[in-house]
Formats: structure tokens, sequence, C-alpha cells
């Protein structure tokens, strides 16, 4: 787990570490199953039973149920694994980046657009 | 003797194997990104590498939090791809190269660079789009033999730039001392600047991708400098990727040559890089 001092933090970013991986073993290890099409059914079917299965914290049912990707990365999930959660929804990468910045989809897209300078 | 004939650079996003997947190539949003890949795949074309050696991140289809390997590499007959669980389209097999991965594992142990060998290795998007884009032609892709080495970039604490600089150098000397006559070529797959997680998503930091696109060429050593963390607030939480490139430039020797590069904003939350090297006399 964390040992060395920790450099500043960078705004919006929280670093998936040993601290955070522990905390987010049982979400991480839920969203990993969803590789399986036959997870992904099962989950969609009973999703209280599959988070039970899983053993996720409250805290971490609670933002399963509310779809919510920063309170997700809050309990500890890890963004490539997240992936895979919001999969099963239709959501991808542009998606759950609209909705971590409080943005609507095309917003985002502009903003990506804006990069460019 | 085995050789190393070239190093390539590209990014790796999912979005662009769907693309490929959907026959969307000559779309607006797609057309500036594709069209600078065939100067490199007629590079390929005629310089003929007899195998790949694929500098990756595994995104969480091999490898789990359970065991994570910071270096790991494939020494299996043939690599096989599957469902990521988001929707993209799984690859036909892989052809390995049992014999020059053993020998890269063998010379980069005794070089002091203990890393994890796996007889089995599911590879996902992170080496197979970078196939995809290097050999679009599946004949092509399955003939040549490839050497995945995954690097942890999901859990932190991350190999320091400087480290993954020293174990390109450590795969182009074990490559150098390989006896069988071998063409290699070496992909940095992965960046540039992107984040996908928090309130920061959709990060982009296009002067600092330009700097690493000329750097990485010129003066490697500038790069392999920073920090993880300054790779992180410079070019994004999953702009660390910038450590597979300089994998990549490790293997090649001291100076180089460029013969072909582009940069494009956006692919998907990306800035997408392409670069194509090679070893100078």
């Amino acid at each position: 787990m964390a040992s060395a001092a920790k450099p500043a933090p960078i705004p919006g970013t929280v670093i998936f570490d040993g601290d955070m991986a522990v905390k987010g073993y049982a979400l991480n290890k839920m969203c990993f199953s969803f590789n399986r099409a036959e997870n992904r059914k099962a989950f969609l079917e009973d999703e209280d039973a599959y988070c039970a299965r899983f053993g996720l914290s409250e805290e971490q049912k609670a933002a399963v149920k509310a779809r919510d990707t920063l309170a997700l990365i809050e309990a500890g999930g890890n963004i490539y694994f997240l992936a895979k959660f919001v999969g099963l929804f239709g959501m991808n990468m542009q998606d759950i980046g609209a909705q971590q910045t409080g943005m609507s989809v095309a917003d985002f897209k502009a903003k990506l657009l804006a990069a460019r300078g | 003797m085995a050789r190393i004939i070239g190093g390539i650079t590209t990014s790796h996003i999912p979005a662009i194997g769907n693309a490929i997947t959907r026959g969307q190539m000559e779309d607006p949003y797609w057309k500036p990104f594709f069209d600078a890949y065939p100067p490199v795949q007629d590079w390929l074309e005629e310089a003929k590498p007899d195998a790949a050696i694929v500098i990756y991140n595994d995104h969480g289809l091999n490898f789990f939090l359970d065991k994570m390997p910071t270096f790991a590499i494939g020494a299996a007959p043939q690599y096989l791809n599957d469902d990521e669980g988001w929707g993209l389209q799984p690859l036909p097999p892989f052809q390995g190269d049992p014999e020059l991965s053993w020998h890269i594992i063998n010379s980069l142990v005794e070089d002091e660079f203990d890393i994890c060998s796996c007889q089995e290795m599911l590879v996902d998007h992170g080496f197979t789009v970078p196939m995809s884009l290097m050999f679009p032609d599946q004949a092509k892709r399955s003939a040549i033999r490839t050497i995945p080495v995954a690097v942890n970039l999901i859990q932190h604490p991350l190999p320091t730039p400087a480290r993954c600089y020293k174990l390109g150098q450590a795969i182009g000397r074990a490559v150098a001392s390989y006896e069988k006559d071998t063409k290699v070529v070496v992909f940095g797959t992965g960046g540039l600047s992107h984040q996908l997680d928090g309130q920061r998503a959709g990060f982009i930091n296009k002067d600092f991708d330009l700097m690493c696109m000329e750097k990485i060429v010129s003066d490697p050593e500038a790069l392999a400098r920073y920090s993880i963390h300054d790779l992180v607030r410079l070019a994004g939480a999953q702009g660390a990727e910038l450590i597979l490139w300089l994998v990549m430039r490790g293997a090649m020797s001291e100076k180089v040559k460029k013969l072909h590069s582009n940069y494009h904003i956006p692919i998907s939350n990306t800035g997408a890089g392409l670069l194509l090297l090679e070893n100078a006399a």
C-alpha cells in the first residue's frame, strides 16, 4: 500500500494505487467478470444478487445502482474495469466522459475537438 | 543474426477497432486518421519483418488485480483475443515465436529485468488494434510472428519512464544476441494524451504531445526523466502510456531516422500519434 510520500494531487484525478486497489477489489472483480457474456446476462437479470455474490460494499452497491461513474471511482473502481460495467448499458468512454464532467455528450465531443486549438 | 529493422508508435484506442469492423475508414471523422497509415503499411510490406515485438498494456482481459505483473512477456505458440465486455469484435489468433520469446526472457533476466513469462496470454485491444492498423490484411496479420510485452498501466505504482526506456534497451540487446536470422519490428502502442476517468475526463494536451512526438525521436532521455506523476499531470491519467513508446525507443539505436509521422486530435478521447522510425546508420 502507499508508503512513499504522495506528490501533490491532480485536480479531478484519482490515482488508482494500492489503497484504491484494495478498496475497489470486489467491485473491480465483479466488473472483470463482465468479460463473459453469461455473466453480463446474469447481472442484468438480477443485479442485486449479482452484486451480493461479489461482496460489494454498501457504497459500491449504491454507486452501481446509480450508474454513477464518479461515485464508482470514489468507491475504488478502476476505469478499465468500469468500462465493462457501463458497457452493459451501451455507454462508451465519451458517454461517461460527459457524465463525469456534467456535460451533454455533444458538448463533451466539442470539448475534445477544441483541443485541436 | 537477428536485428531490429524499425520502430513504430501508434495509438491503440478501441474505437479504431470498431471503425475498422464497421468499415468507417472513409467517414469524415475517421479519414484523416486512417489516411496516415498506408505509408507505414507500405514500409512493412517492403521491409517484410519476420517478427513483431508489441509493447502494450492489458486493460483487464488477461490480467486482473489478483496478480498484476509490472512487465509480462508472452512465450506462447499463439495468442488469442477475446471478448472484452463492451462490444469489440474479437480477432482471429495471432502467431507467436516461443523460441525468440524465450531468448528474450532469458536475456532480460540475465540483464536484471525480472519479468513474468506467460505461456498462455490473451491479448486485448492494446495489442490487436495496432496489429489491425499495421496489417489490414488478415493473411499478413496472422503470418507475422509476435511477441507481446505487457506493461502494467492499471495499478500504481507503474514502472517509471526511465525503467521502461532501460527495458527497451535490454530488449534491443536481447534481439541483437539472437543467432537466427530474423528481422524484427517493435511497436510502441498507446497514447498520446488522454484521460478517461474523473472530473478531468477529456483532458488532451496537444503541446505536450507534439513535444513528445519530437523528443521520442531526437532526445528520448528527456522524456525518460519525467515521473509517472508528471505524465499523469501533463498527458492525463491514461497518457502515462507514453512509457510504452519509451520501451520501443529504447530498443532502437541511439540515433534514429524518422520516416513518417502523424498527429490527430481527437480519436475518441485521445490525441493519436503515429511514427515510423528506422535505426540510423
